[in-house]
């Protein structure tokens, strides 16, 4: 059976301007957390609707999520103080297939895309980290990744801060170099389409965590929808269910 | 404890809670919340003749205590349902409900003989729904569609025959009372409000589909209202539906005139929210000493 769980929120840090960082106490999801997997949070107040939100880490009974203040949900979510409960349904949906044949994975995160890569990326141990983020203001957890990956690499689209440019295109010039047998990616949409073509022009499997406003968050009402290449009823794939992770060649990634 | 049975068109239920088509898949995922046998019945996923493919995303919005949802019946048909599906749900304690869509009434005819051949215990029949272009919504608007549509499917169909109405009517009076003449057994409503949200900062709608429609404890009066009207209007027995969160809101409804009583939207929010449901039923019970549920159906005294 799976269950809903009220679960205490046990640390609490604002990592940067309307980025917050929860910990979270649940043995149970804890040790059933795979990378990739989401949260799905009840927000408090009058929000009706959960917040589906990726797991950033897991382990000793502890869950780890980042989350940035959107709309309602998630401020009223910020408010949470250490020692409040947060009600939660998880862990859910279908995450990273880590796969022990790849050899040099790389692990490419835009914004807030880079939380649900970072349980990922301890996993791999080896991977090359690319981070991009708007500006150096909203440079987050470069020492995390750092400390668990081969390289990290991170850039700024105005170039305040490290490589000058768009992430996507620091990693195709990283790949013009170096081999690389899977990539790994979560980040805003036109970032996930470019890295989805640099994959797929060089025919290296590509995973993308996507996101989609969401219903039940188990499969049930079919609201977060994502668009396949197939067709009939399985033009629409389920983000909560069949999802978040998908390999980028079942998706289309159009609007 | 009250006896909590009732008997729906000739259809025994264990209890008076189903749950609502759309909101619940086939039942596979809320199984593994809470078990299946805890509801009297189960809506399924509303069906149509062939596979949809549904509407393309976002296809919900949050609003002030609802949602708003444009789904557009993406579903594997039928004959996959009643192949594939009902076999696997018939095994399961309770009784299962199938709502069909069609684009024609040939369409609705030739799914309520296909629905007729399978373990289903009664036939929901959609005329409600507001996100297809053909069909749905625009065969539940007109009470003469309604009559002549409830009285041909009526011909085709063995099982006990539910309608589902629209609340995005004049009056549902009349609309029930052309399906009550059409051969009806029961009515569901209401199905959802035609709604839309726009992004200020966008200028768009949050919805690719643009309009959608509202569920949630902000339809709830309308449903309570409609249900009373309705049970008024007409003699068949009512599934009611729209807001449903908690026992007392199922108690309200059935006050009004439903005999079962739908969990829908709330179910997003809690997925094993059956248990607090029934908890909070038999509370009511037993406060007021009600042995038998069917006493309350209805029972609302207006002022």
């Amino acid at each position: 059976m799976k269950k809903q769980e009220v679960c205490k929120l046990i640390k609490k840090s604002e990592i940067a301007d309307g980025i917050f960082d929860f910990i979270i106490e649940s043995a149970d999801i804890a040790a059933e957390a795979q990378c990739g997997q989401f949260l799905h949070i009840a927000c408090g107040g009058n929000m009706f609707l959960r917040r589906p939100i990726s797991i950033c880490d897991a382990s000793n009974g502890e869950i780890r999520f980042i989350f940035e203040v959107k709309g309602e949900g998630t401020k009223l979510l910020s408010k949470k103080a250490v020692g409040d409960v947060i009600d939660v349904v998880g862990p859910l949906g279908h995450g990273f297939e880590i796969k022990r044949s790849v050899r040099k994975p790389i692990v490419i995160g835009g914004g807030i895309g880079v939380f649900p890569l970072y349980k990922l990326t301890k996993q791999l141990t080896n991977a090359t980290v690319f981070l991009g983020f708007r500006n150096k203001s909203r440079v987050v957890m470069e020492d995390e990744f750092d400390a668990v990956s081969a390289l990290t690499i991170v850039g700024t689209d105005d170039g305040s801060y490290g490589y000058n440019g768009y992430i996507a295109s620091a990693m195709e010039g990283y790949l013009n170099l170096n081999d690389c047998d899977m990539i790994y990616s979560c980040g805003p949409m036109p970032m996930l389409r470019a890295v989805k073509k640099i994959a797929e022009e060089r025919g290296i499997p590509c995973q993308i965590s996507l996101e989609q406003r969401m219903g039940c968050g188990i499969g049930a009402c079919l609201a977060c929808a994502c668009e396949t290449k197939k067709d009939g009823t399985e033009r629409y794939a389920k983000v909560c269910a069949n999802g978040p992770v998908f390999y980028s060649e079942e998706v289309t990634l159009n609007d | 404890m009250t006896d909590m049975k009732i008997n729906f068109c000739g259809v025994e239920f264990k209890n008076p809670i189903v749950t609502a088509s759309g909101t619940f898949g086939f039942g596979m995922e809320y199984n593994e919340f809470a078990p299946l046998a805890e509801y009297g019945g189960i809506g399924a996923k509303g069906l149509t003749r062939v596979p949809r493919a549904g509407n393309p995303p976002p296809r919900i919005a949050e609003t002030p205590s609802g949602i708003l949802n444009s789904i557009g019946l993406q579903n594997p048909g039928v004959e996959y349902f009643a192949e594939y599906i009902m076999p696997i749900l018939a095994e399961y304690d309770t009784n299962v409900i199938v709502n069909i869509s069609g684009n024609t009434v040939e369409e609705y005819c030739e799914m309520a003989e296909i629905i007729s051949a399978t373990d289903a215990a009664l036939v929901e029949l959609n005329i409600s729904c507001p996100n297809v272009k053909h069909g749905g919504l625009a065969f539940g608007t007109d009470a003469n569609v309604v009559n002549s549509l409830t009285k041909e499917v009526r011909k085709h169909c063995t099982k006990p025959l539910v309608v589902k109405l629209s609340p995005n009517v004049t009056s549902i009076t009349e609309i029930a009372k052309a399906a009550e003449d059409g051969g009806a057994d029961g009515l569901s409503l209401i199905n959802t409000l035609l709604g839309m949200k726009i992004d200020i900062e966008t200028k768009r709608p949050i919805l690719k589909n643009n309009t959608g429609g509202l569920s949630g404890p902000a339809v709830k009066p309308v449903a309570v209202r409609m249900i009373h009207e309705v049970h008024n209007a007409v003699k068949l027995p009512l599934i009611g539906m729209g807001g449903v969160m908690t026992g007392s809101d199922v108690i309200e409804l059935m006050l009004a005139g439903a005999s079962l009583v739908a969990l829908g939207t709330s179910l997003f929010a809690k997925p094993d929210l059956i248990y607090d449901v029934k908890r909070d039923m038999q509370s009511y019970m037993d406060r007021h000493n009600i042995e038998d549920i069917n006493t309350i159906i209805g029972a609302a005294q207006m002022w």
